[in-house]
């Protein structure tokens, strides 16, 4: 029997989303972002959002998500997808409208505009990719990096004592009344894609029902910036992230669901 | 309907937005402009015509907020004052790298640094250099009346969706501040969704509309042939305003043996000079850039094969006189005076100005 003969729509199991691009991802082989990617252009075209979505990729490994998401997208500068969103937001309050940022660009630049997006709720959807490391400049420190976690700029490890401790914006901006749905995930296990899908469908469904902002943070790795091959990165993402990054629901239904400290 | 108001500057900027259709003015508060701000929010602009009025956490966010309607094609504006203009800069440079309309306003007031409150315009070199990183230019109106701070706005707009780029309104502390009467146009209907999807559907991010291809905002060109080629499509557009856009006023410049070049708040002290002048019979007249980008060439660089010198009179420490002297190129001499710090130079001294240029 010919391949041919086995393409058929009955024989189907899986196919790629329309709405991934054929363009080869720049990312590095190993890395979450082409997961966190699929899952998230599934989602939009499983609710059949596609026509009203505009997603917004700021500067940093994902700053080519336009060259992938077969969506309308908008490049913005480093720090301010926020910013951007609200001013698409506030003249299209009908439109679905995402921001797709890293830590180095959520968490250390751009927390001025993070923070008060999610203060006055605007309505969009912030995936927030967070691997710890700064990955397209070259794997220096960023806001995320764990304590004694080495990178080019903390080569001995982050010393928290001058090089302050990490900062946690998920469960920062949970504690902000516009904050809607805050949750964080992982995209390196079938069953947590599957979690980390659902996620993303409720938090498309809240901005769709206009309930305010919402933040998943998808904790993921950085094989190249953490210098170890793909499988040892997901293993010390378990043991080393996990534990100061904990999984799970924070927020829901503007509710908070977790103890805070 | 069309009225006849006694305003601010900066709220005849603010009521000629709202008349213009304006879809979103995002802003944060700095003297001597927050009445731009102050006057949209209290006209509750949203119940009038839609228009969204945001103050934004920073002058940095508020430019990005204006990128991100931009980029879907509403219509939007913001305003700031010198310290705020130059925290904008990073914006502006992706406005202009992205091909974003826009119509921003700066009320300047003195510097370097915070400066000072009072009106100044030392910010020339960044309004018509480009300001931010790169090679890109805005295009600078610059107005000297209350006046033209309303009509700047739909003039400014004309251009900026005409080009798609960023348009810059280079006023002042004085402008801004003091009251005139100002004829106000009548109300224009903002677009509709359904408009913005015909006129602006083949380059704006609205959602891919009848399974369209995807629209992309970007100002980033990995490889740098398609880099220069960008460029390169900035740079014609830039030449094609100087072509086609570039406006001035001559002020008795008929008979004038010299020529003061100013623009806005300059431009009006100077004009009472010339009244001065010509009562000790010096012929003097006035060219007026009403664009500082594109700058009026042409003219001044006719004047200058008739005239016996040009005096360029600025609020700033000789910015404006570069480019006089770049366009007159010699043939002629050509001197600065200004005033800076918020100090507004009055009449007579620019007058003794000329008479020291017509003694040397």
């Amino acid at each position: 029997m010919d391949i041919k003969d086995i393409i058929k729509p009955e024989n189907l199991v899986y196919k790629k989303t329309e709405l991934m691009t054929d363009n080869v991802l720049s990312y590095c082989p190993g890395c979450g972002h082409g997961t966190a990617h699929r899952i998230a252009m599934e989602v939009i075209e499983e609710m059949g959002l596609t026509e009203d979505t505009i997603g917004v990729a700021p500067v940093g490994c994902s700053v080519l998500a336009y060259d992938f998401m077969n969506i309308d997208m908008q490049q913005a500068s480093h720090g301010r997808a926020p910013a951007v969103a609200t001013g698409i937001i506030r003249t299209w309050p009908d439109k679905i409208v995402f921001t797709y940022q890293g830590d180095g660009d959520l968490a250390a630049i751009g927390t001025a505009e993070t923070i008060h997006a999610c203060n006055r709720g605007e309505n969009i959807v912030i995936i927030f990719v967070n691997n710890g490391i700064y990955g397209m400049t070259g794997g220096q420190m960023a806001p995320t990096t764990l304590p004694n976690m080495k990178s080019s700029t903390s080569p001995f490890g982050r010393d928290v004592e001058t090089m302050g401790a990490p900062l946690k914006m998920t469960e920062l901006v949970a504690l902000l009344p516009g904050t809607n749905f805050v949750t964080r995930h992982a995209v390196h296990s079938p069953g947590h894609v599957r979690k980390a899908k659902k996620a993303l469908r409720k938090a498309f469904q809240n901005v769709k029902d206009k309930k305010g902002t919402q933040l998943i943070e998808i904790v993921s790795n950085c094989n190249s910036g953490w210098k170890m091959t793909p499988v040892d990165s997901n293993e010390w993402m378990v043991e080393n992230m996990f534990p100061f990054y904990p999984l799970g629901d924070i927020k829901v239904d503007g509710k908070i669901v977790k103890e805070l400290h | 309907m069309a009225e006849l108001k006694l305003m601010k500057g900066n709220e005849a900027f603010g009521e000629a937005l709202i008349r213009e259709g304006v879809d979103g003015y995002f802003g944060y508060p700095i003297t001597p402009q927050s009445e731009v701000i102050e006057y949209l929010m209290t006209e509750l602009t949203h119940e009038r015509t839609g228009m969204v009025t945001l103050q934004a956490e920073s002058e940095i966010a508020a430019i990005n907020m204006v990128y991100g309607a931009a980029a879907s094609g509403k219509k939007s504006a913001t305003s700031s004052s010198s310290p705020g203009i130059s925290l904008k800069q990073e914006g502006i440079s992706y406005l202009a790298g992205a091909e974003l309309p826009c119509l921003m306003l700066n009320v300047v007031r003195g510097g370097p640094g915070l400066g000072t409150i009072q009106p100044s315009q030392a910010d020339y070199f960044q309004a018509t250099k480009g300001g931010g990183h790169g090679d890109y230019h805005m295009y600078v109106l610059a107005p000297a009346s209350v006046q033209e701070m309303a009509d700047f706005v739909e003039d400014g707009f004309d251009i900026a969706y005409k080009y798609k780029t960023p348009v810059m309104l280079l006023s002042d502390g004085v402008i801004g501040q003091m009251m005139e009467k100002v004829m106000i146009k009548e109300q224009k209907p903002r677009l509709t969704d359904q408009e913005i999807h015909e006129k602006h559907g083949d380059w704006a991010t609205i959602g891919r509309i009848g399974g369209r291809e995807r629209n992309i905002i970007t100002s980033l060109y990995l490889k740098s042939d398609q880099m220069e080629e960008h460029n390169q499509k900035l740079q014609a557009k830039y030449k094609k305003m100087e072509e086609d856009d570039c406006r001035w006023e001559e002020i008795q410049t008929e008979d004038a043996d010299y020529i003061i070049v100013a623009y806005g708040s300059s431009a009006r002290i100077s004009q009472k000079t010339i009244q001065l002048a010509r009562e000790k019979g010096i012929k003097l007249g006035v060219l007026r850039p009403i664009t500082l980008f594109p700058f009026p060439k042409k003219p001044i660089s006719e004047l200058a094969n008739r005239v016996k010198g040009f005096l360029a009179v600025e609020m700033s420490a000789g910015q404006l006189v570069e480019d006089v002297r770049l366009t007159v190129n010699g043939k002629v001499k050509v001197e600065h005076f200004g005033r800076n710090g918020g100090i507004i130079p009055s009449p007579v001294e620019v007058l003794e100005a000329i008479e020291k240029l017509i003694k040397e």
